[in-house]
């Protein structure tokens, strides 16, 4: 146990960003607002699926400016650069955003994706490259960025170690509304990094004072509290400290630590009664905590230094119990991770279907693998090792779903082409004799057309003529050539009757023409729209046609290099699994081990804290019954 | 537009022990090592999932009988949405009952693609109804039908829901 609290030395920044998926009012393109509805529930796989095959098809488009996703291209595009962040792709994170970037677009749109690329090397911890990125930014800037952009520019400086640089910008920004916790913050960090002492405290505390009250400006409050009494504590200047660490919200995530640091500040300064009060809170408080650790230990020396010895020794007794207990715990967690329980409790589907499954893990009965996984999720090492394994188990989840499917595929086309190929030939067959008939009727209903023209220009009444007109005619030119050159009495009589009953039919032809142009006219209309229909059906039958060919021919190549694909990346799904769940094994239980050892050193100060603290109590005991 | 935020996450490396501290700098290259080949093997499956379902629109939706539903919220809409339910030509094609998560997803302008079939082409009836609950915890349920003609080429159908808007019936069908 030491007398001064541990100084967090280290004041490291991670800046991490987040940014929000596009927001999807006004959206035109139904496939990009269902990519924003996976974004939206945190389903980055299926949201980067949907897109690229969106953004895909429209790159493949002849008239790209026709389709739906043209007014919201660059939108698409920079969603998918944050999709990627999200679903920890870095490598290809801003691959589309600097397409976007190198595009003919406006100045608004260029400084939007320059600041979005440089937010993403900054994310990478490529500082050079950030600021490059934003070097690239001339011209109109969005008004909404624009605080963003300063705010990127200064965190690089205090990533590159120019903390005046970033000390200029900050001081600009503090009327930022957006920012006004993290700007204050960061400002307070930044004078500390560039020397300035004494300006860093005050703007820690002006920080540690900011008055709203969502999530993350009380954490940058209680944060910037915790820094600055540590600060001051580390100074000697206890009792300023303690004034710090007290405004630490108790129900914060800094809360354990402020509590533990507030006891040493009164200690210190030899308060011990005063020591009691929060190190009695935190004694209290969850046992796999080193804060409320060192507090079970801390709190039975501040009675032992108020001469309580009894109340010290009770304390010293209950705080070899919980260490007792912890110890137990974290031997049935080391050895339950050793036999491989801890990985399969990882990927249990039921526990992860709740966002805060990580803290629900404790509760469950009997599960000792996971019961320190909070604790070990607050490494950044651990934690990516963790997300990388559950998107590994996601993966191949995925993969091994997939390969059934690819089966059911095989089976489809299978059956598709057991029905259709017998069918077929004589399908075919008959659709030859149709298609003969129909150029015929197709032919045919050309010629009326033509002659219907022809008509209205030069008129035909013989076109017009019945069938049984047709016949009379053709028949009474028969009898007429019959005659020859016949010249006789009988002939000459037979001939004027020819001509007579000829004349009869032509002269109803001529005076019906008219109203039979009319007919005319009026059947070939209404053969238009049979011919349209036939037309139609003889375009479905081949869209039919080739469409039963389409369902179950040239899918072979496409279905066994598709099985192949996905039986090679199963195969190192699993053993990139099988290695990086090693490692989180191995990490975790290098952590335990290390828990362990603390709690064993804790457990023999105990003791003998305990054994003294009896040895006084007895002691004042027996002076007590003696002055009796 | 993205609405971007910062957080500047800083307490960590401060309050909590960090793992990496019992572990040695081998683990923690191996992690950073392993991150590498974990975002390459990301890029595959997605690859081969693009693959995976073009695959499938061929074989399962041909685009001159494709038919695909989609369901947006109006603008600003806050009312929880229960229930949605679909029928074409009078025959129920979807019924899907949404969790608290997909009800954000839509209240931000996400659309849910709800159906995918096969039709023949010409003319469709499509009915819509939904169940909801006003903030005040009266109930809204409604319904409304369309006729839709469907073409050789995918017919992409959205469907915006709403309490207030649209007339009486709060349901408004897109052509797309």
């Amino acid at each position: 146990m030491s007398e001064a609290p541990p100084w967090p030395i280290a004041v490291a920044l991670i800046a991490l960003l987040a940014a929000t998926p596009s927001e999807g009012n006004d959206l035109n393109d139904l496939y990009f607002g269902e990519a924003l509805y996976y974004a939206h529930q945190g389903y980055y796989f299926e949201a980067l699926e949907r897109l690229d095959a969106e953004l895909g098809q429209h790159y493949g488009l002849d008239e790209p400016e026709l389709d739906t996703l043209y007014v919201h291209l660059n939108d698409a595009e920079f969603s998918v650069g944050d999709f990627e962040l999200h679903y920890r792709m870095h490598h290809r994170a801003g691959r589309a955003i600097r397409a976007v970037l190198e595009g003919d677009v406006d100045d608004d749109v260029r400084n939007d994706a320059a600041y979005r690329l440089a937010r993403i090397h900054f994310q990478k911890g490529q500082m050079t490259d950030a600021l490059h990125a934003l070097g690239r930014i001339e011209g109109k800037v969005p008004e909404k960025i624009r605080d963003d952009i300063q705010f990127l520019r200064a965190n690089i400086y205090m990533a590159t170690d120019r903390p005046s640089d970033a000390v200029d910008i900050l001081k600009r920004l503090q009327g930022a509304d957006d920012l006004k916790g993290f700007a204050s913050y960061n400002l307070g960090i930044a004078l500390l990094q560039a020397g300035k002492q004494q300006d860093a405290l005050k703007q820690l505390d002006r920080a540690g004072q900011i008055g709203d009250n969502d999530d993350a400006t009380e954490a940058i409050r209680d944060k910037s509290n915790l820094v600055l009494g540590t600060i001051l504590l580390e100074a000697g200047e206890f009792n300023q400290a303690k004034q710090f660490l007290d405004r630490v919200s108790l129900e914060g995530p800094f809360s354990n630590q402020a509590l533990l640091s507030s006891g040493w500040a009164d200690v210190s300064v030899e308060n011990f009664e005063r020591a009691v009060v929060p190190w009695s809170i935190l004694a209290e408080r969850n046992v796999t905590d080193g804060s409320a650790q060192e507090a079970m230990l801390a709190l039975p020396y501040a009675y032992a230094k108020l001469n309580v010895h009894g109340r010290a020794a009770l304390f010293y007794g209950r705080a070899l119990d919980s260490f007792r207990g912890e110890l137990e715990k974290l031997d049935a967690s080391i050895e339950s991770i050793r036999d491989g329980r801890f990985l399969q409790a990882l990927i249990r589907e039921e526990i992860r279907q709740n966002k805060d499954w990580v803290i629900q893990l404790r509760s469950l009965p009997d599960t000792p693998e996971t019961y320190y996984l909070m604790e070990l999720s607050a490494s950044h090492v651990f934690q990516t090792g963790l997300q990388n394994y559950l998107d590994l188990a996601d993966l191949r989840k995925k993969l091994v779903s997939w390969q059934t499917s690819i089966d059911s595929f095989d089976d489809m086309v299978a059956i598709r082409g057991e029905h259709y190929e017998p069918l077929l030939p004589d399908i075919d067959q008959q659709f030859r004799k149709l298609d003969s008939k129909m150029r015929l009727r197709i032919e045919q209903h050309r010629l009326l057309e033509s002659r219907l023209k022809g008509m209205l220009t030069a008129p035909r009444p013989e076109f017009l003529a019945t069938r049984k007109e047709q016949a009379i005619l053709a028949r009474l030119k028969e009898l007429d050539s019959q005659l020859g050159k016949d010249k006789g009495p009988a002939a000459t009589s037979l001939r004027q009757r020819i001509r007579r009953l000829s004349g009869t039919v032509t002269w109803t032809l001529l005076t019906e023409y008219h109203e039979r142009l009319s007919v005319f006219d009026r059947n070939l209309r209404e053969l238009h729209g049979s011919v349209e229909i036939m037309r139609e059906n003889y375009a479905r039958f081949v869209r039919a046609r080739q469409a039963a060919t389409h369902s179950f021919e040239g899918y072979e190549a496409l279905v066994r290099r598709l099985r192949t694909r996905i039986d090679e990346s199963l195969a190192t799904v699993g053993l990139l699994m099988a290695r990086q769940g090693h490692l989180l094994e191995v990490v975790a239980i290098d952590e335990l081990v290390a828990r362990r050892r603390r709690l064993e050193n804790y457990q023999d100060q105990a003791r003998f804290a305990l054994a003294d603290s009896y040895d006084r109590a007895t002691q004042a005991e027996a002076r007590g019954a003696l002055q009796q | 537009m993205p609405k971007i935020t910062w957080l500047v996450l800083f307490g960590l490396l401060i309050i909590a022990p960090d793992a990496s501290n019992g572990g040695d700098d081998f683990s923690q290259n191996e992690m950073r090592g392993l991150d590498e080949e974990v975002q390459e093997i990301k890029s595959d499956v997605l690859s081969i999932a693009a693959e995976l379902s073009r695959l499938e629109e061929r074989l399962l939706y041909p685009s001159n009988t494709q038919l695909a539903v989609f369901i947006s919220l109006a603008e600003g809409e806050k009312f929880r949405l229960d229930a949605v339910q679909i029928t074409i030509n009078g025959e129920l094609v979807a019924h899907y009952i949404y969790s608290f998560k997909e009800l954000e997803a839509l209240q931000k302008g996400g659309m849910q693609r709800i159906y995918t079939g096969n039709i023949p082409t010409g003319q469709h009836a499509l009915s819509v109804s939904y169940d909801g609950k006003r903030k005040n915890g009266k109930d809204i349920s409604r319904s409304e039908t369309f006729e839709f003609t469907k073409g050789v080429e995918p017919k992409l159908l959205g469907i915006t829901l709403a309490d207030s808007e649209f007339g009486n019936a709060g349901i408004k069908l897109g052509d797309w």
